[in-house]
């Protein structure tokens, strides 16, 4: 075909700076799977996949008339630039919420942080070069995923059972990593009601994980946010606290307070505190003094614990929901976590189905989730999927597990016709945005 | 038009939200630089209540997917009355079930890709090997699959090897319960926008779709940077007119109104091959309607607040028609 040349065609991208974009930008794309959650928004969907906290028990009369009188009285701090490090008063209080996990902390080594994602961003800015090895938990915390890959930090997963992270497991990680000749880093975890797995590493195995770490030269880095949500109000040692100078720990008040405040926390050996502060001064200058304010001024004035309590019974209530309903509905051959606490259940299906393939038709029966493929790094978990029941009602969560159900049934006829069948990985993100409830 | 007030009625709750929202708020924007009063809904239980009330003078739909594309909306503003820019119910349902559109094309004569239709039902009750070594006897490998309705390349792949095909079955089966595999035609891959004026359609000029990764799929339909577009489409002056004429063609046969946009693919012999036609055209920023009415000269406003008139016309034919 003869090629003519209009002298005004034009040939464009769409994007003028394509060439420009570092590598690790590579992976940032529009993804199939993300726009399938843009419906989940919606309320004819029940949505067992975004991990929103639940925040209508909160006061928001009297925090309403707290951040009025805050802005009133001390709204030239408020409204002003703060030190990198956090309000000193804060600091001092999150060492107290700290202490109910057995953290013995100085306030000096606490930098606050815009959520703790900032705090496991800066972490990894400072240990992390390209191709250095990150271990972490199989599944894992998809922001963490996201803030390695960001680092171009390469993920080794760690199998988990019932008790958390297998510290045998972990060895042989250890060994494979350092005879490909790899350098590992640090071992990211979260050994309390773990996102996505819903399980808590048992308290002998946080020794044997730390005693494994040490010997191998390898940090730890602890992200707690659930763990003063344990329905029965039980809490375990921190790792910070059995092993202070190896550890890092990433504290929120996300799921304890407000997410929206954005306010988090890294607790570092002096040194590591030093760097992570100048790494977060680049980054954002200093934390919000107002959110900071707003954050110390609860936890001075209100019963925090009693709302934490609150929310440990709320939910209770939905994980009991969303675990009977799976016993009563869901078909044979399927397995799930019982969480003691947090907001997620981890539920394997049976052969042949990919959770991944069978997201659109859930969401045609109005019910979402996500797959377990957006929680790991090597492409596994495409027989799991998370469900959240932190969010919607009891009533929506049976109904959406009702759905899910169905949804189930028809995958599995399909996977009867067509047999096991392998597929390729998506581009994108393969969870939902975090205000996707 | 300022005085008229549009409603844009975009996000629904299709595969295809995520887009919609986007389009929406596009044209909205487009809208508004032209001095129209928009609202911007969603459609949702509230939809009726709301439009019985506030009575707009025009709804623009930007909604993609069934509830856009199908006719289900556009069902709904004809039993309400209300005008809205874009093909009527009937219209629409022959161009978004994709097997129809192609059936009516090739009946008048215009070459589309070979193609069969096949609900998940037959291949549980026959066996899905034997249909699907069928299929690639009939079509070919590489073959497309897509879901049989649908748009913004959901659920569609291309399949190379054989041994692929049951994973690209199940995926595409997520979309609905009926595939359309397709033989697969090598060539240029182009957009034709038609729109509705004075003189009847006419075709914009063709875009030409150049994906970084060999195939225009989400991903490469919705990632700023890696498509490749080039307007018009490097084609002869025969072949740009071929395209334009099959796009009107669809246009036409179909019985679709004010705007559509025709994908196809150029063989390297020179034959339009009619793959699918939208009537409820994407909108965005990579969208190809709107690169179009740029390299025809013509902004997405302006498009836009002609049909808004015409739409207006039609529900009341008193007032003449105000085109562009």
């Amino acid at each position: 075909m003869t090629s003519v040349q209009p002298p005004d065609r034009t040939s464009r991208s769409l994007d003028p700076h394509l060439s420009r974009y570092a590598a690790r930008a590579a992976g940032m794309t529009a993804s199939e799977v993300r726009a399938l959650f843009a419906v989940a928004s919606r309320p004819e969907v029940v949505s067992l996949a975004g991990g929103m906290p639940n925040l209508t028990a909160l006061p928001l009369d009297s925090l309403s008339a707290e951040v009025a009188g805050l802005i009133s009285a001390d709204g030239l701090v408020a409204l002003q630039y703060g030190s990198a490090h956090g309000l000193p008063e804060l600091r001092d209080q999150i060492c107290e919420v700290m202490a109910l996990e057995e953290i013995s902390a100085h306030p000096d080594d606490v930098v606050v942080t815009v959520g703790s994602q900032m705090a496991l961003d800066m972490v990894t800015r400072i240990f992390c070069d390209p191709g250095d090895v990150v271990l972490a938990e199989g599944p894992s915390y998809v922001g963490a995923l996201g803030t390695f890959a960001a680092y171009q930090a390469d993920v080794v997963h760690v199998a988990m059972d019932d008790d958390g992270l297998v510290p045998e497991a972990l060895r042989e990680a250890l060994a494979a990593t350092r005879a490909a000749g790899r350098r590992v880093k640090f071992l990211y975890t979260i050994p309390n009601f773990h996102n996505p797995a819903g399980v808590t590493m048992s308290v002998p195995r946080r020794a044997e994980v730390l005693e494994i770490c040490a010997a191998n030269d390898v940090l730890v880095v602890e992200d707690n946010p659930y763990g003063l949500l344990g329905f029965d109000g039980q809490t375990y040692p921190a790792l910070r606290s059995l092993d202070p100078d190896n550890v890092v720990y990433l504290g929120s008040f996300s799921k304890t307070f407000a997410a929206g405040l954005r306010v988090g926390w890294a607790l570092a050996p002096h040194a590591v505190r030093e760097k992570l502060m100048l790494a977060a001064e680049s980054a954002t200058l200093c934390p919000p003094t107002l959110n900071q304010m707003i954050v110390s001024r609860y936890l001075a004035t209100h019963d925090w614990k009693g709302q934490v309590k609150s929310f440990q019974q709320t939910y209770r209530e939905r994980r009991d929901a969303l675990l009977s309903a799976l016993e009563q509905y869901l078909p044979a051959g399927c397995t799930w976590t019982v969480p003691a606490g947090g907001f997620f259940v981890w539920l394997t299906v049976p052969e042949g189905v990919d959770t991944k393939a069978m997201l659109p038709r859930a969401v045609t029966a109005r019910v979402a989730y996500v797959s377990g493929t957006g929680f790991y790094a090597d492409g596994l978990g495409s027989r799991q999927m998370r469900l959240s029941f932190c969010y919607p009602t009891p009533e929506r969560i049976i109904e959406g597990v009702r759905r899910l159900a169905a949804v189930l049934s028809d995958e599995l006829e399909l996977a009867r016709t067509f047999g096991p069948v392998t597929r390729r990985p998506g581009s994108g993100p393969q969870v939902p945005a975090p205000d996707t409830a | 038009m300022s005085d008229r007030c549009v409603v844009v009625l975009s996000g629904g709750l299709s595969h295809e939200r995520d887009v919609s929202l986007r389009s929406g708020r596009r044209l909205s924007a487009a809208l508004r630089s032209a001095d129209v009063m928009v609202e911007e809904w969603d459609a949702d239980s509230a939809l009726l209540s709301r439009l019985r009330e506030h009575r707009p003078d025009a709804v623009v739909i930007a909604l993609h997917g069934a509830e856009g594309e199908g006719g289900s909306i556009q069902t709904v503003l004809e039993m309400l009355d209300v005008p809205f820019v874009g093909a009527d119910s009937h219209a629409c349902r022959r161009a978004w079930d994709k097997p129809t559109a192609k059936t009516e094309l090739a009946r008048a004569g215009l070459a589309t890709p070979d193609w069969v239709v096949l609900p998940h039902s037959t291949f549980r009750e026959l066996g899905a090997r034997p249909v699907l070594d069928a299929m690639v006897d009939r079509l070919g490998l590489p073959m497309m699959l897509k879901p049989e309705q649908g748009g913004s390349a959901l659920g569609a792949q291309v399949v190379r090897e054989a041994a692929e095909l049951p994973a690209a079955m199940v995926a595409c089966l997520a979309y609905g319960e009926t595939v359309m595999a397709e033989r697969y035609v090598e060539g240029v891959e182009v957009a034709v926008t038609v729109v509705d004026g004075p003189g009847g359609p006419a075709a914009l000029p063709a875009v030409e779709i150049d994906p970084s990764t060999g195939v225009y799929d989400y991903t490469a339909r919705y990632t700023a940077g890696l498509t490749t577009f080039h307007t018009p489409a490097r084609l002869d002056a025969r072949s740009a007119a071929a395209v334009a004429e099959v796009a009107v063609a669809a246009h036409r046969l179909l019985g679709l109104r004010d705007v559509s946009r025709t994908d196809a693919i150029v063989a390297a012999d020179g034959t339009v091959h009619f793959l699918e036609v939208n009537s409820s055209p994407g909108l965005t920023e990579t969208s190809l309607l709107p690169m179009a009415a740029e390299a025809g000269g013509r902004s997405l406003a302006d498009i836009y607040t002609g049909l808004i008139e015409r739409a207006v016309a039609r529900a009341n034919p008193v007032t003449a028609p105000h085109n562009p």
